[in-house]
């Protein structure tokens, strides 16, 4: 018994990632390969995400309620930058909201240069006033324009019509620029002014997502956004595909008769193309995903690394050796949001849809978090195994509630009003099921599932 | 419409769409940041649960009052939620209590307690509660007020004074004020003059002196509890009555809510509701679509086309995140100073 632990305290990494493998292969066998491709992209969008938080909340203690905002920002750069853009839209109202943001931003700067000049507060009340209601002026006018152009399919100023893959930096350069300025407002102060500043302000991106329809058409979804990798239609017509199903399924077509070949064979085309697109994705993911561990492992094994973690570990100590904190600290926060960002433009370019109404803090922010909980604060590796293991119960707690409830509908007479109660509620029973986890995970295994390596240095 | 300047129904129109909704909306919400004040002074952390605890609060509310219509127990006129507060008070307490006692209790007995241990935990109970709210009683919006709807109707109003604006009181924003000021006079008078209040106080300002002079912890932050589990039913209930409940909307109050305390001053319970205040006035004034008003007193041909919005109302909940903001920006300590101090615990 003692044996055994020692075997799992020294490879903890390997077992937990070898299990996490196997259960997967399991589900791929039994059920089929395009749902574990699906469950195992969506694991790896999370790890990304989880990554991001796990920089913030691993290396600096820094608490952000606001992930599901930033994961937004990446899904909205992702729309702005791929979409081809409306030209009638443009060629209405394009000058128009040009000249109403612009006034904004002017708006804006005067405020904060008259305001850094130490005028008088009610004058600066009154200019900034002014200026927002110039501004707002011009705005409606502007996206009362834009908004009637084609309002069906259209009835926004659409994208740039840049690649989809530039997309995901602008989405981190953009999720950076809105951690930039919170961190910039709350850091420093008490360290749960940074959480009530990220929960409200991912609050507000989703409502400024939700009511701007000129931007990216509010809750009318964007669909049919550009992707990185093929078509299934177009696989399915290709040559070079076909030939290589029937090579991989040569053995299996050769014992059906030459007439179900045939339809055999398109079958299996079919089949083929969803796995050989979903494949892609996974190598697309698999690729940014360990790019951004080696960095960041890098990065924490250097100089920069020590500093950050002698910081979380002692503010006092650290700061009496001359590190600026609040500096460190708004560094950090930055690049875990855009690493947040990435993940969000990611996940919207997998959907292929972005669709607002999708962004809950449960999804998001609640989940990501137990994620970096479960796996291991501290430990890039941990949040990985996190999001896998907490997506994949995540995605598996619907069905099995539901089993829940059959099993004890057993128990009771035939149509039981309760039964039929419990059918429609029992996925709200996941937020306590994940709560729950969040909570025992805390209380009796605060360290994650893989922990922090050289905590003690 | 006249074509004269008429400040008398202005300000009728003022009152009944500006003052009275603010003065309503602003006591719920005092009530809600008194829990938070509370929580944050005693047991020194934010509570990120309060608005689904007042959800859970106001399910119990509901679930009771159509218990008692079912059973015929009313009393014509006054609202059934009414009658059915203190038990939810009780229910709600034990709710709070159990979670304290399984969640909170063990991170308060560690050596050192770091504040964001227990944020997060709170995020975990709050995300527990909603899950149990929205599975007893659905995710859905619904209302749960009987009884006599006005306490004066515009028609009643109008007939009364012969003006142009009526100005209507609904019994919803008579109790919400009432119970406002009573309950907050409570807990001002206990904090201030019964022995526990004091021990709460001293326990608030220094624990170890507090500990030292033979207090007892358990019992402090039971009592606190209590006092919030009162606080947060009875703030639900009231602006359940008044603008309908739906847990979402519940849990969204969480950003007014954190906004109040930290505008007042985080810590000071005089702030918390000086700062709510200010928070549903700027919702209530911002939002507000000043065409009728600006009619009533400007001449003719000065009238206004647009609405004269200032703000649309869907980004209402932005608005306390500016003041929010901008109090950061500006003041940090708050109206009233309280403790902003970077901790480094």
């Amino acid at each position: 018994m003692d044996n055994q632990n020692n075997i799992w305290q020294t490879n903890r990494t390997i077992i937990s990632f070898s299990i996490m493998a196997l259960v997967l292969l399991l589900v791929g066998f039994n059920q089929s390969w395009a749902l574990v491709l699906g469950i195992v992209n969506l694991c790896l969008i999370s790890a990304i995400m989880a990554l991001g938080v796990n920089i913030q909340w691993g290396y600096a203690g820094l608490f952000n309620v606001g992930i599901m905002g930033f994961a937004a920002l990446g899904g909205v750069s992702v729309v702005l930058v791929s979409q081809q853009p409306v030209v009638e839209a443009v060629e209405a109202g394009g000058l128009k909201i040009l000249l109403a943001l612009t006034l904004g931003v002017i708006t804006v700067a005067t405020g904060v240069f008259l305001h850094k000049r130490r005028f008088n507060k009610w004058l600066i009340i009154l200019v900034v006033l002014i200026g927002y209601l110039v501004t707002r002026y011009y705005f409606s006018d502007a996206t009362k324009v834009i908004e009637k152009v084609n309002p069906a399919l259209e009835g926004y100023l659409g994208g740039l019509g840049i690649h989809v893959m530039f997309s995901w930096i602008v989405g981190g350069l953009v999720a950076a620029g809105a951690a930039w300025s919170i961190g910039k407002i709350t850091l420093g102060l008490r360290a749960d002014y940074l959480a009530i500043a990220t929960l409200g302000i991912s609050e507000i991106i989703l409502y400024i997502v939700k009511n701007e329809d000129w931007l990216v058409r509010g809750v009318k979804n964007v669909a049919g956004l550009s992707r990185p990798v093929p078509y299934e239609v177009n696989l399915q017509n290709s040559d070079w595909f076909q030939n290589m199903v029937s090579w991989i399924y040569s053995s299996s077509l050769e014992l059906l008769p030459l007439a179900d070949q045939a339809n055999q064979l398109s079958q299996y085309v079919r089949e083929s193309s969803v796995v050989f697109v979903k494949l892609c994705y996974s190598g697309l993911f698999i690729t940014i995903l360990v790019a951004m561990i080696l960095l960041a492992n890098l990065a924490l094994d250097s100089p920069w690394g020590r500093k950050v973690r002698a910081i979380r570990d002692n503010e006092v100590a650290a700061s009496a050796m001359g590190k600026n904190i609040k500096r460190q600290h708004l560094q950090i926060f930055v690049i875990g949001s855009a690493i947040v960002g990435v993940a969000g433009a990611l996940l919207v370019t997998y959907n292929g849809t972005f669709v607002p109404t999708s962004y809950q803090p449960l999804r998001f922010t609640f989940l990501i978090w137990v994620m970096v909980i479960v796996g291991g604060s501290g430990n890039n590796l941990g949040s990985v195994i996190g999001a896998f293991i907490i997506w994949f119960l995540w995605i598996q707690s619907g069905p099995m509630g539901i089993w829940a409830v059959e099993v004890i509908s057993n128990f009771m007479q035939e149509g039981s009003s309760t039964v039929e109660f419990m059918k429609s509620r029992v996925h709200f029973l996941k937020l306590v099921f994940m709560g729950s986890i969040l909570l025992l995970v805390m209380r009796f295994s605060p360290a994650g599932i893989l922990p922090e390596k050289n905590k003690q240095m | 419409m006249s074509d004269s300047i008429d400040i008398i129904n202005a300000f009728a129109l003022m009152t009944n769409f500006v003052i009275i909704p603010a003065i309503s909306y602003g006591s719920q919400l005092a009530l809600g940041a008194l829990a938070v004040t509370l929580v944050y002074s005693v047991l020194r952390f934010s509570n990120f649960a309060q608005g689904d605890s007042m959800a859970f609060g106001t399910m119990i509310v509901i679930l009771l009052t159509g218990f008692m219509i079912n059973q015929g127990w009313i009393i014509s006129g006054i609202p059934t939620a009414l009658l059915v507060i203190p038990i939810a008070i009780i229910g709600t307490a034990i709710y709070l209590l159990s979670m304290d006692r399984l969640v909170y209790k063990f991170y308060r007995t560690r050596v050192k307690p770091k504040t964001i241990t227990f944020c997060i935990a709170s995020i975990g109970v709050m995300f527990v509660t909603g899950g149990l709210v929205r599975f007893i009683i659905g995710p859905r919006p619904q209302t749960f007020a009987d009884g006599e709807r006005f306490i004066f109707s515009v028609r009643e109003f109008k007939a009364f004074t012969g003006l142009e604006q009526g100005i209507a009181l609904k019994t919803s924003q008579f109790l919400t004020i009432t119970i406002a000021i009573l309950l907050v006079a409570f807990v001002f008078y206990f904090l201030q003059k019964t022995k526990t209040g004091k021990a709460m106080r001293a326990y608030s300002d220094n624990e170890e002196l507090a500990l030292l002079s033979g207090i007892n912890p358990d019992k402090v932050v039971q009592v606190t509890w209590l006092l919030v589990a009162a606080l947060t039913t009875i703030a639900g209930a009231l602006y359940g009555l008044d603008k309908g409940f739906s847990p979402q909307q519940y849990h969204l109050l969480l950003l007014p809510i954190f906004a109040s305390v930290i505008v007042g001053g985080i810590g000071s319970p005089l702030g918390a509701i000086a700062g709510a205040f200010l928070i549903s006035f700027s919702e209530v004034l911002l939002t507000y679509a000043y065409k009728k008003f600006l009619i009533y007193l400007l001449p003719l041909s000065m009238h206004p086309n647009s609405l004269v919005q200032l703000i649309g109302t869907e980004y209402k909940y932005a608005i306390s995140f500016v003041i929010l903001v901008i109090v950061l920006l500006i003041r940090p300590t708050g109206i009233f100073k309280g403790k902003v101090l970077h901790d480094y615990g």
